[in-house]
This record gives structure tokens, C-alpha cells and sequence, in this order.
């Protein structure tokens, strides 16, 4: 019997995990179209390939992944590209994304699609096709599943394999390792081949003993090595990764640490079945298990295309009429759906559907009495009551400094307040916050250094072209050594500008030079029209010469008249 | 009595001295107050302050010239930030000076003439062109500073609010407490 | 709308203070038994006054009344307030503590879950510096046999201030037997000698040692239905004991037993009930241990060297003044961090 180790804390709400495993998963229906949002994974959003209007076929790449953290995004079934647009999406804000609509055919007709053997395949080439294939953690956290099966120099001794299921009302895992185990081990070995681990263990809350029992077996019958199934206790949020690790290994990892530095890798079961689909039958990730539970007729595993709608998903469950929300995920962490049209995700593992009378509203909060309990149950040792303080006045500094950023957000807090204070909400109002600040305070650097910059670069173009205009100067008075010397310049070009006095010599100077200039220009324009004469009398026909007499003669008379009418007997001066 | 005088004295002018030669010896070059304040201001150098960028009125407050409200951009906050920094009381905008929502600017391409008087303007560079050629603004480096809208000829600047999307989407502070939330 | 979690506990703040009235009943029902019904007369008064200072203080603090006053926790503060005061008193007593501890350390400090200080304990704290002739003359228990006043006079006293002709106080009134155990010592009479005295029983004084016993059944009710956490309980009266049990090993003769201090007063009371209060007490495991080991050394220290006959409700203020620094100083190890977790 394998020591299990225990994480502070833990809940027990109610499970409800027995109405919808009581039959086993159904093929949902082809939906009537198909919203696939393109951004269903941990990283940059996956970029469009395929026009409207376009016929795409099943398994098609229709969004590339757009740098290193990102994954693609697949056709879940053949037809058209009805739009590329925003569309409402899975997220607690509500607020839409870029989604790409398909209007299925109804032929499902497959793209051209094979396996390799994972054995003869270098590791490189297999996570390439996990990122191709766009596996990514189907237990919530979706992220992409070619950037964790990478070790990184980082000896991994130990893979665990997530089964635990932890929150209420979810089945899909339960289900698939009932089902499907044979398929989920074969990709843990994959994966385990990947990370070169020693062992994989694969904890299951002891409250599923069917799963339990088919995992044993298939460990058994498929003859895995390095593998055992453990029974978890079941306590709520022993399904998260890091509580899970802690349960089997003893060892923690703290926020903002990967486990792979601690020699342990989590993969979700979902994820290692998806994994097996990919690189042995080179199936991208097109559809997945969700459970359809609560306010139905009756509760049940779909395998559900991606991008199904989720009101025609719950329609096979038979949806109460009273239905007044759709949660996604479990009713401790799961999202409140801004709409029926959303469609399913990578990360959808669960539908609940909710009424007033399932999920009563709050009561109203009343203020905190620092009884504890939520200390006593957060799984992370944090001490809620503190974060709630200061979440609520503001006073973020102090909220990191009570390790805001090590709360995973598992609810238990919120779930045991007897003031029903609405606590996550606090951190998730200060987490973002936080990070929004941090946001602004990276763009007031980079504007700081542009601005730094510009003014560099302003003043270095003026000096530029001050140096410019000085060399260029000093060509003219090269070529020009009949002006007379002007006088020495005291200053270097790079004096200290500082230097008020220096300065005006230099200008006094200057202005020396200047005039010296202008009278030796001067000069040498009376020189030029002494000596020379104008050009164009040379060679005139008599007519022009008599029109110039004519000319002459008249300026002359009015010489003479403006003279007589004149003070001075000066000529006026225009010249 | 003299004595006494002269021993009062002479500590007197030896700690003079002393002080003197500190104040020479560890000078502080630059004044480390402005670096902080600097820090503080959002840096959109947009001169709605009266200075000529952030770092000039950061500048001017530490020497006691500027108040403290003069920076909407900074909004209610960098007013209080300011307010803790150097140990003075809030002091809420005044009238006209409140802050606006970040916005940026965009270049009416259609309108745009190329006469590069908005690339001059841009305190952070944040606007590509040359002249006769269209320009146009890099929005991730825009500051929303505004100072480019006024030097342009044909009026085709103008300033576009952000929107919230799912990337720059924030929590909302609770607000279903029956009990009024003294601490905002 | 709201987000998650979707589903709570059925729990709520004025359940887990009635659970603590429940467990107050014990007591009270042992008080009675010997002491007689007057008990409930101040409860009664304390109970009507804490409701109406909490009803006016809500509406000027501009605070909606239903879910404050149906909290229960101002019955509780009132409870406490008129246990830790003799019941034979006259009725402003009881008003003007518990209109003391509800107004001013409850809500001039924000109200609910906002008070540093136990408020039932700061009303206690201002009558025993403030009247303390009137904090001295407690009821006798039946089983001595002294001469004792019918329920008829003593209402008459409470509420009138007059006592049947021929009659003094001090006839039928006595004083605590931690109370008596000082003095006496100050007279120089041995432990053991004081212990003969009638108003003794087996382990602290006759009666009273049978209310502290029901306090603490109440107590590990509490336990049993975790409205509290053992750590400040146990943690107090092994503390206590333990400071008790040294000093009375050294010199039997001057220092009381352990189990004397563990049933004399409001030690019990204070265990289970005024140190628990989750509003004026640390948070953190560690932070708790402290608190208790605080609170039990103060009780032992203002009990035997003390000028007050007994040292809880100070101890319970003093302590509540140092929760923020315990509390500061006591943060636990978060997953995954090191040492202090920072």
C-alpha cells in the first residue's frame, strides 16, 4: 500500500455524481452549426486559415497556432465556413471572441489522417503532431499538451495521471476511464515516453470504484509497466493538479513554480486519450466527453463535436423549462454562460444546468467575523479572511504579500462562509487588478523609453545637422580663400553649452565672421558689375536696339521729372 | 565663562565644518525624489499637467511648484500615490481636469495628407509616416496623449476609446454585500 | 447574477451564534439550581437592552436592522455580560454595561465582526472599575444554608432598590470564592484552611464549580458541532493548569490548585466561550495557541497578584489588544512555500 500524503484543508459539498453515470457516454448529435471559438488553450489565439464560404473537411486545420504557447484549432466535421466573427464565448466576462461558425454537411467526410508508431517516431516529431493535433489539458486548464510533455532539462521521476475528478456533479473522466481505459493508458505511456518518467501514477477519488476497477484492469491486462492506479480520498479540490501531486508524491509546488522542476509532470486522463488518439491515429482533437447534469430530465455523458452549441446539447439531456443559467464546469469553478449559443470547448468537461431551485441566490453577505473557516479549508494554507480585507479596500500591495497569487480559486472558502461572502470574487477582483496595473506600468516604461529615446534622437539630429552645416561651411572657405581669414573660433564644437559666457563669445565671434562674409560678398558683387557687362546687349537687331534707345530715353525724362518734383536731386534708388 | 564661550564656539565651527564637507563630499548627484515621482506618473507625456512631458513635472513637484492633481491620465489613484509618496494630503482634480477613459488615437487615412506635423507632435514615436506618404498610428505604443490631434491641418486625428475585450477585461468588485462598502 | 462557487454550506452567522446560546444553557440551568431564578432576571433585562442599543445604533449608523439584529449576536454579548455580574444588582447595572459594551466597543467600532474588543467584556470591565461595591455582593448558593432572600425581595432590590427591613446586603450576599481565597490570604490563612470555609465545595466554591461544569459541557458541545476549534479551549485550560498546577506544588499553601482555578470564576466560561469569540481572536492556528497560552498566563497572574477577585475579562481585553501583532507574526507555512512562506 503506497503512502499517501494529505493537503490542508478540503471540502465535502454534495457530489451528485451518480445521476448522470448511470448510462454509458452517447454520441451527441450533429448540431445545425458549429461555433468554435479560436482561442481554447492557455496562449496566444490560434490565426484563421480558411475563408467564408470555404468548404473545410473533418479534422482540417481551421486556425493555425500563433507562436509557441498557442495550439490549432480543426474543422469538428466537413462543410462551410458560414463566418469568421465575434461571437459570444465560454469566459466569465461574457464578452465575445473570434469564433469560426461551420455549417456542417452531414457527410462528416474526414480529412486524410494516419497514425505512427510512437516508438519509431523522434520525440521532436510527436510533439509537433500534438501541437498539430491541438491537444491540449482537457481537465480545465487547456493547456497545450506539446509544451508539458517537454522536460526541460529537468529530470522528471514521476507522471501523474489526474483522475480524480474532484468536483461535484462532473462525470466525463469517470465515464472515459470506465469506457475508454485501454485508449487513456496507451497515451500515458506516450506521454511517459515523452518526459522519460519512471512511473506514472493515476489517482482517483475512492468515490469512483467502477473506474477504479477498469483502470486496474487494463494496467493489468495491457501489462503496463511502471504503472499503478491509487485510490484518492475523496476531498474537494483533491482533483487539482498540485493537490493531487501532493496527495501521491508529497511534494508541493508552489504558485508560479512548475511541477517539472520538482520531477513531476500532471496530465488530466481526458488529455492522455486525446493524446493516444493523435499520435496513433493521427485524430486531432475534435470532440470531447462532457457531462450534461442538473436541472434535466435525464443527466448523461455526451461525446460532443467542439463547438456544439450548448443549447442543442442540453436539449438531448431534456433541460428543464425552469432552466435559468447554464454553468460550465462544476458549480465550485465553473462559468455562468452569457448565452445558449456558446459553443463547446476543449475546456467544456461539464454542462449544469441550473435552476433557482438547484443553485438558490446568495443570501446576503454580512460582514466577516474572522471565524476561520474558510482558513480552516483553503487547500493552499492562505488565510482568506486577510485577502478578503484587504481585497476589499484596495489595498493590493498587501493582498500579494498574503500570497494572494498561491489562491487557485477552488471556491472552498466561499462554499463554508457562514456570512456568504462572495471571497473568490474578492481575489479575482484583486488578481486582475493587480495584473492590470502591471499591465500599465509596463506600457508607462516602454512610453517612458520611447520618450527618452525621441528626445535622444531629436537632439542628435539637431546635432547632426549643426555638423553638417559647419563642414559644409568649411568646404566653401576652403574654396574661397580670397575673403579674408575669419577669425579663430574659440570654442570646440563639443563645449560645454552650459557655459553662458563662453557661448556668447563664440556668438560675438560668429557674428564677426558674418559680417566679414557679407561685405566680401558685397564687394565682390560690385567687382562683378564693374567688370562685367550685362549679357544680353550683345548681338541685338537694330529694332531692339531702337525699342532700348526708346526705353532709355523715357527712364531719362523721368529721371528728370521725378528730380524736379523731388527735395533731393538724387537719383531714386532701386538697385 | 570665556572658556566656555570658546569651547561652544569651537564645537560649533568643527561641526560646521564637518557638515560642510559632507554636504560636498556625499553629494547626491541627481535628485532621486524626481526618479520616484517619474515612476509614479503614467507616462503618456501628454503635457495636460502644463510641463513639457512627465519627467518636467515630476521635476516640478519635487521642488514644490506643481501640485499634486495636475495629471489626469494618473487618475484618482496616481493621485494618492503621490499623495503617500511625499507625505501631503490627497487633493481631488480640479474643475475640468477629471480623468478621461485611456483612449487612443487614429489617423482618418482617407483625410490624411502626409504632412508629418502629427509625427513632430508624438512625444513617444508612436505614429509611423514620412511626407506626402500616409501615416498611421501604432496603437500598442499610442499613450492616448492627445498631443497630436491639435497640429493636424486636415483634422483627421481623432481619439477612440478602448474597448473592454477578453483580454483587458477586469473583475468587477463585488457589489451583492447588503452592507454599504464603507472602504471605497 | 453571481459566479462561483454556486453552492454553500447551510450555514450562517446567526446560526452558529444560536448554537452558542444553546450551549450556554447548561450553565444557566446549574446557575439557577442553586442560585435561584434571579440569574435570569438579568438575562432577561440584558437581553431587551442589548437588542434596543443594537436597534438604535444600527439605524444611526444608517444599517439595515433585519439581518444585524436577527445575527444573534448581540444576545450573545448580552448573555455573557449578565453572567459575569453578580444577578442581585440593581437593573441600571445590567443596562448600563450592556448599552456600554453593544454602543460603544461594538459599533463606535464598525459594528459586527469589526470590534477589537470583546464587547461583553469591555461592559464588564466598566462596571467592575466603575461600581465596584455594586460588583461584589453575589447570591449565596441553597446548599450552605445562609440565610437567603426570596425571589419577591430580591426583584423588589433589582428593580427598587429597597431590601425587607432589617436587612443589609451584606447579610445576604457573599463574596466570590476567588474573592474570599484573597482576602483570606491577605489575612494569613493557609489555602486549606480558607477550602473549610462552608462556601467551599469539592474543587472551588459550592454551586459555583457545578455551573462552571455545565459551561464547559456547553463547551464541548461546541467542540462537537465545530462551531469552535480546540486549540484556544484546551490549549487555555491546560495552560492554565499547568501555571497553576507549578506554582501550587511549590507552596500548597498560598497558591490555589489547578482545578481550583479551572472552576472558580469565569474561567470555564472564558475557555469555552469569551476567548473563543472569533471576532477578538487571532486567526492562525499558531496565533491561537499563543493567544491561549496569553490569555491563561494573565488570568493566573491578575487572579493571584491581581487587585481584581478575577483576571478573564481582563486577561480576554489585554489579549484582544495583541491579536493583530500574534497575528502578524503567526502566518503559516503556504503550500508549496518555505519556512514563513515568504
Amino acid at each position: 500500500m503506497r503512502q499517501l500524503f494529505k493537503f490542508h484543508g478540503g471540502v465535502h459539498p454534495p457530489t451528485h455524481k451518480a445521476e448522470s453515470t448511470r448510462t454509458p457516454i452517447a454520441q451527441a448529435k450533429m448540431p445545425s452549426r458549429l461555433v468554435i471559438p479560436l482561442h481554447q488553450h492557455v496562449g496566444n489565439r490560434a490565426v484563421p486559415v480558411v475563408q467564408v464560404g470555404e468548404r473545410v473537411l473533418k479534422g482540417q486545420i481551421i486556425g493555425r497556432p500563433d507562436g509557441r504557447l498557442s495550439s490549432a484549432v480543426h474543422a469538428s466535421t466537413s462543410g462551410t465556413v458560414s463566418a469568421i466573427d465575434m461571437q459570444l464565448v465560454a469566459h466569465f466576462s461574457g464578452l465575445p471572441d473570434l469564433c469560426i461558425t461551420l455549417i456542417p454537411d452531414g457527410r462528416d467526410e474526414w480529412i486524410e489522417h494516419s497514425g505512427v508508431d510512437y516508438k519509431q517516431t523522434p520525440h521532436t516529431e510527436l510533439r509537433h503532431l500534438l501541437r498539430e493535433a491541438g491537444v491540449v489539458g482537457l481537465g480545465g486548464a487547456v493547456f497545450p499538451s506539446d509544451l508539458k510533455s517537454y522536460s526541460n532539462k529537468h529530470k522528471i521521476k514521476t507522471l501523474v495521471l489526474n483522475g480524480a475528478e474532484c468536483e461535484p456533479y462532473i462525470t466525463c473522466d469517470d465515464l472515459l476511464m470506465r469506457e475508454r481505459a485501454g485508449d487513456t493508458l496507451r497515451g500515458a505511456e506516450v506521454l511517459r515516453e515523452l518526459l522519460y518518467a519512471e512511473e506514472v501514477l493515476i489517482g482517483i477519488e475512492d468515490n469512483k470504484p467502477e473506474a477504479i476497477a477498469a483502470m486496474k484492469k487494463a494496467v493489468e491486462q495491457d501489462g503496463h509497466q511502471h504503472m499503478e492506479v491509487i485510490a484518492v480520498p475523496t476531498l474537494y479540490p483533491g482533483g487539482g493538479a498540485k493537490q493531487l501531486i501532493r496527495v501521491l508524491t508529497g511534494i508541493e509546488v508552489a504558485a508560479g513554480v512548475r511541477s517539472t522542476e520538482k520531477g513531476v509532470q500532471c496530465f488530466n486522463v481526458a488529455t492522455a486519450w486525446s493524446t493516444w488518439r493523435a499520435i496513433a491515429h493521427g485524430e486531432p482533437l475534435l470532440s470531447r466527453i462532457v457531462t450534461v447534469t442538473g436541472n434535466v430530465e435525464h443527466a448523461q455523458n455526451f461525446e460532443v463535436l467542439l463547438g456544439t452549441p450548448v443549447e442543442e446539447l442540453v436539449a438531448q439531456a431534456g433541460s428543464r423549462p425552469d432552466t435559468n443559467r447554464h454553468i460550465m464546469g462544476g458549480p465550485m469553478m465553473g462559468v455562468d454562460l452569457p448565452s445558449g449559443q456558446v459553443g463547446v470547448t476543449k475546456a467544456t468537461n461539464c454542462i449544469i444546468e441550473g435552476s433557482d431551485k438547484l443553485f438558490p441566490p446568495p443570501a446576503p453577505a454580512l460582514p466577516c467575523i474572522r471565524c476561520t473557516r474558510c482558513a480552516d479549508v483553503c487547500p493552499a494554507d492562505l488565510q482568506p479572511q486577510d485577502l478578503y480585507w484587504f481585497a476589499k479596500s484596495n489595498n493590493f500591495g498587501k493582498t500579494q504579500e498574503f500570497h494572494l497569487f498561491d489562491c487557485i480559486e477552488c471556491g472552498a472558502c466561499a462554499y463554508v462562509c457562514p456570512s456568504h461572502i462572495p471571497l473568490v470574487q474578492y481575489y479575482r477582483y484583486a488578481k486582475s487588478e493587480i495584473w492590470q496595473r502591471e499591465r500599465e506600468a509596463q506600457s508607462a516604461e516602454v512610453a517612458r523609453e520611447r520618450h527618452e529615446y525621441r528626445q535622444f534622437r531629436i537632439e542628435r539630429e539637431k546635432q547632426e545637422k549643426a555638423e553638417r552645416l559647419a563642414q559644409k561651411e568649411k568646404a566653401a572657405l576652403a574654396a574661397k580663400p580670397a575673403v579674408p581669414a575669419p577669425l579663430p573660433v574659440a570654442a570646440a564644437p563639443n563645449a560645454d553649452p552650459d557655459d553662458t559666457l563662453q557661448m556668447r563669445v563664440d556668438a560675438d565671434v560668429a557674428k564677426a565672421n558674418l559680417q566679414l562674409r557679407i561685405d566680401a560678398a558685397v564687394a565682390r558683387a560690385k567687382e562683378q558689375a564693374a567688370t562685367a557687362k550685362p549679357r544680353n546687349t550683345d548681338a541685338l537687331t537694330p529694332a531692339q536696339q531702337a525699342e532700348i534707345a526708346e526705353i532709355e530715353a523715357r527712364r531719362a525724362k523721368l529721371r528728370e521729372m521725378a528730380s524736379g518734383a523731388g527735395a533731393d536731386d538724387e537719383p531714386p534708388k532701386h538697385n | 565663562m570665556i572658556s566656555a564661550l570658546l569651547v561652544m564656539i569651537g564645537i560649533s565651527l568643527l561641526l560646521g565644518a564637518v557638515l560642510g564637507y559632507s554636504a560636498i563630499r556625499f553629494k547626491v548627484e541627481g535628485n532621486p525624489l524626481v526618479e520616484k515621482i517619474d515612476a509614479v506618473l503614467p507616462q503618456t507625456q501628454c503635457g495636460q499637467c502644463g510641463y513639457p512631458g512627465c519627467k518636467p513635472y515630476a521635476e516640478a513637484i519635487a521642488k514644490g511648484e506643481a501640485d499634486i492633481n495636475k495629471c489626469p491620465p494618473g487618475g484618482e489613484e496616481g493621485i494618492h500615490k503621490l499623495a503617500d509618496l511625499l507625505g501631503v494630503e490627497y487633493k481631488p482634480f480640479g474643475e475640468g481636469a477629471a480623468p478621461k477613459a485611456k483612449a487612443v488615437a487614429f489617423i482618418d487615412e482617407q483625410t490624411c495628407i502626409g504632412c508629418t506635423l502629427c509625427l513632430q507632435a508624438c512625444p513617444v514615436d508612436a505614429i509611423v509616416g514620412a511626407a506626402k506618404q500616409m501615416h498611421t498610428i501604432i496603437v500598442s505604443e499610442c499613450t492616448g496623449c492627445e498631443l497630436c490631434v491639435a497640429p493636424c491641418p486636415v483634422d483627421c486625428i481623432s481619439m477612440q476609446p478602448l474597448g473592454e475585450d477578453i483580454g483587458n477585461w477586469k473583475w468587477r468588485y463585488p457589489t451583492i454585500s447588503i452592507v454599504p462598502v464603507a472602504a471605497r | 447574477m453571481w459566479s462561483s462557487p454556486f453552492i454553500t454550506l447551510p450555514s450562517s452567522v446567526s446560526q452558529i451564534m444560536l448554537r452558542v446560546l444553546i450551549a450556554l444553557i447548561p450553565g444557566i440551568a446549574a446557575y439557577v439550581w442553586y442560585f435561584g431564578p434571579a440569574i435570569l432576571v438579568s438575562i432577561a433585562l440584558a437581553s431587551v437592552t442589548a437588542l434596543a442599543t443594537e436597534a438604535v445604533m444600527l439605524k444611526l449608523r444608517n444599517r439595515p436592522l433585519k439581518p444585524f439584529l436577527s445575527d444573534n449576536s448581540a444576545l450573545i454579548t448580552a448573555w455573557l455580560l449578565a453572567l459575569s455580574i453578580p444577578p442581585l444588582a440593581p437593573w441600571w447595572l445590567v443596562v448600563v454595561g450592556t448599552v456600554f459594551g453593544i454602543a460603544v466597543a461594538k459599533h463606535l467600532y464598525g459594528g459586527l465582526g469589526n470590534n477589537i474588543f470583546n464587547p461583553a467584556m469591555v461592559g464588564y470591565a466598566v462596571l467592575i472599575i466603575s461600581f465596584p461595591g455594586h460588583m461584589t455582593h453575589w447570591l449565596t448558593p441553597h446548599a450552605i444554608g445562609m440565610l437567603e432572600l426570596p425571589f419577591s425581595d430580591q426583584l423588589g432590590y433589582i428593580f427598587g432598590g429597597i431590601l425587607p427591613a432589617g436587612l443589609t446586603l451584606d447579610a445576604v450576599t457573599t463574596a466570590t470564592p476567588l474573592d474570599t481565597l484573597k482576602t483570606q490570604l491577605h489575612l494569613g490563612l493557609s489555602v486549606n484552611e480558607i477550602r473549610e470555609m462552608p462556601i467551599y465545595g469539592y474543587l472551588s466554591g459550592k454551586g459555583s464549580e457545578i455551573v462552571a461544569l455545565g459551561f464547559a459541557i456547553g463547551g464541548l458541545y461546541m467542540l462537537a458541532t465545530r462551531i469552535i476549534t480546540w486549540y484556544l479551549p484546551l490549549i487555555y485550560l491546560a495552560a492554565l493548569f499547568s501555571i497553576a498546577g507549578f506554582f501550587h506544588l511549590y507552596d500548597p499553601a498560598h497558591y490555589a490548585s489547578p482545578l481550583f482555578h479551572w472552576f472558580s470564576g469565569a474561567a470555564m466560561l472564558g475557555a469555552f466561550f469569551i476567548f473563543t469569540d472569533p471576532i477578538g481572536s487571532p486567526t492562525t492556528r499558531k496565533g491561537k495557541i499563543i493567544y491561549a497560552v496569553g490569555a491563561a498566563l494573565l488570568t493566573w497572574l491578575i487572579r493571584t497578584f491581581g487587585g481584581f477577585p478575577d483576571g478573564v475579562a481582563f486577561a480576554a481585553l489585554l489579549m484582544n489588544i495583541c491579536v493583530p501583532l500574534i497575528d502578524a507574526y503567526s502566518q503559516p507555512r503556504v503550500f508549496g512555500k518555505k519556512g514563513d512562506g515568504k
